[in-house]
């Protein structure tokens, strides 16, 4: 055996076993990525075709009539209210769930038996599930059947009887059912950050407020861009807690964008086309914010 | 526990009896809606299936409501198992394949599951309505499944690409010199290495199955072929507009307990699995 076949051949069974290794890794990878082809690319591929194209649900693809479908969802007179009320409450859902995550969170951050049994108590409505959730406080917020129905009768207040009512007993029920959730995260987050790092803190006598605006916030960015962009997207693309509770009323005040997306394509105009069209343009958004948040994070990061 | 003697004071007692009062209260808001609505659902109110005195008046009219209860929880349970099934089965093999092996388009593929989570689900759900019916699954079951495995691919093969990772490489490369091919590796020696994992993933795949509202909305028309969340949605508006709020309650209660139950189970798995790591940097 000359010096140079034995210099040659470990290159070569690598290579075999390399060619071995992918071929392996794309058979446990194929089931997925024939699911990520069917159901995810194709259906993506299928939104932008249908933006473009007049499509009504019952009759089907009609051939392209771009751009008549962007024009048809923006001038749709709910369009601009819906835009507006979606951004107002994902303003307050994010503010109130990442102060009210952190809040719990720190107040139940050491394991004794009562914070157990309080990290318990606040993560139990997760379980639930939003329409759940939002069918239980359908019955909790009635002028009828609720607990606190003759209070609000003789009091003349509604829970959902107002725009702003709407909107807020609303955003109690989502605090209700994600808050807790949003406190295990900022748990995580607050388990990543080394105790010594408080010590020296409290050696160099540095108050509460101090060791939580200056050593907790900053520690805990990433966990807050995180949460933030969950809580943001969640919020952008709420949907079943209006249907459920607020059926988007009263007087057309709480529709948010994707039940203005469902109502086009389902309820009445049964046009898939503007739907599509409303799709790509709430799809855009999302990335574009999402991307814009990611950003500021990390230009934070960095100063 | 270590702190215990601090707290058995007297003067331990009287600094933290705020902490109590404050937290306890926002444990009641809490719990309240809960209770409230399991004890309302078995008592006697005027308007519902429970007029006089406590019983399961209530929840025997949801039983009968249109094709029976049993029916949807049938439903509901073949769509939440199917979905677990499907998502263990993928993210498994999957996370193996992202954690274990170099393949080319590894990268991409990836990202691509990633990026579900920056599409809307309306988004998706339109176009899938249209393409489901093109291959004979509309108002099917299993359709609803498929999409609902779709939606739970981006954290359960995160999920288990970690939990993978987090397992010395020694172990499975050990199994290998013994003789072991790589999927006799996996099924031997990684799926009980990767169980919190395994939980965990299928723990959430049930949760939003059993849970989920707007997939069904969009994809099941047949009354008969309806997960019970669109059911009990739909009694509300039944008989000439008047709510039945006692049926109501009593389905967020049989909709409630099974996740509640299967929460509390599985609580310290789960709770763990976000804690070692999933989530951190």
């Amino acid at each position: 055996m000359s010096a140079d076949a034995l210099i040659q051949r470990p290159p070569q069974g690598r290579r075999r076993r390399r060619w071995g290794e992918s071929a392996q890794g794309w058979l446990y990878a194929a089931p997925t990525a024939l699911f990520i082809v069917f159901l995810f690319v194709l259906p993506l591929l299928t939104v932008l075709r249908m933006s473009a194209s007049d499509w009504p649900l019952l009759a089907g693809d009609q051939g392209w009539n771009l751009p008549d479908n962007f024009v048809k969802a923006v001038d749709n007179r709910f369009f601009a209210d819906s835009v507006v009320f979606t951004l107002k409450y994902t303003v307050l859902a994010t503010v109130l769930l990442i102060v009210l995550g952190l809040g719990l969170a720190l107040l139940v951050q050491e394991s004794t038996r009562w914070k157990g049994f309080l990290r318990t108590a606040f993560l139990i409505p997760s379980a639930l599930g939003l329409a759940s959730a939002s069918l239980l406080f359908y019955v909790l917020y009635s002028p009828i059947a609720g607990p606190f129905a003759e209070q609000m009768n003789a009091l003349g207040i509604s829970f959902l009887g107002t725009p702003d009512a709407a909107l807020w007993s609303t955003l109690f029920l989502i605090v209700w059912r994600y808050a807790g959730f949003y406190m295990l995260l900022m748990l995580v987050g607050l388990q990543g950050i080394p105790d010594d790092v408080y010590e020296a803190a409290r050696i160099d006598g540095a108050s509460r407020w101090q060791i939580f605006g200056r050593i907790t916030l900053p520690l805990l960015r990433p966990t807050l861009a995180l949460t933030t962009i969950l809580c943001v997207t969640g919020s952008l693309l709420a949907f079943e807690q209006f249907y459920i509770l607020t059926k988007g009323g009263p007087d057309n005040s709480t529709i948010t964008v994707v039940q203005l997306i469902y109502s086009v394509a389902f309820q009445g105009q049964n046009d898939l086309g503007v739907a599509g069209a409303l799709s790509v343009i709430v799809l855009i958004a999302l990335v574009v914010i999402n991307f814009v948040q990611l950003r500021a994070f990390r230009t934070g990061e960095e100063s | 526990m270590a702190r215990r003697p601090a707290m058995t004071t007297l003067g331990g007692v009287v600094i933290r009896t705020p902490f109590w009062v404050l937290t306890g209260a926002i444990a009641v808001i809490f719990l309240y809606p809960l209770v409230w609505t399991t004890i309302s659902s078995v008592a006697p109110r005027a308007g519902t299936s429970q007029v006089d005195g406590w019983g399961f008046g209530n929840y025997l009219a949801l039983a009968d409501y249109q094709a029976g209860i049993w029916v949807y929880l049938l439903n509901s349970v073949i769509v939440s198992l199917a979905t677990v099934a499907m998502t263990l089965v993928l993210s498994l093999l999957s996370g193996y394949a992202f954690a274990r092996f170099r393949f080319p388009g590894k990268n991409g593929l990836f990202l691509l599951v990633l990026g579900i989570l920056m599409v809307p689900y309306a988004t998706l759900l339109i176009p899938l309505y249209v393409l489901l019916n093109q291959v004979g699954l509309s108002n099917s079951l299993f359709g609803v499944a498929l999409v609902l495995t779709v939606f739970q691919l981006p954290f359960s093969i995160f999920m288990m690409r970690i939990s993978f990772e987090s397992i010395p490489k020694e172990m499975d490369e050990a199994a290998k010199v013994d003789g072991c091919s790589s999927f006799s590796a996996l099924w031997r020696v990684l799926v009980p290495a990767v169980k919190p994992g395994l939980i965990t993933v299928g723990l959430f795949a049930f949760l939003a199955a059993w849970n989920d509202f707007f997939a069904p909305l969009i994809l099941i028309n047949d009354s008969n072929r309806m997960t019970l969340p669109l059911a009990v949605s739909n009694l509300r508006g039944q008989v000439q507009g008047v709510v039945d709020y006692g049926a109501t309650e009593a389905g967020v209660v049989v909709l409630a307990v099974p996740c509640i139950l299967l929460f509390l189970i599985l609580q310290r798995h789960y709770v763990r699995g976000f804690m070692s790591g999933a989530f951190k940097g």
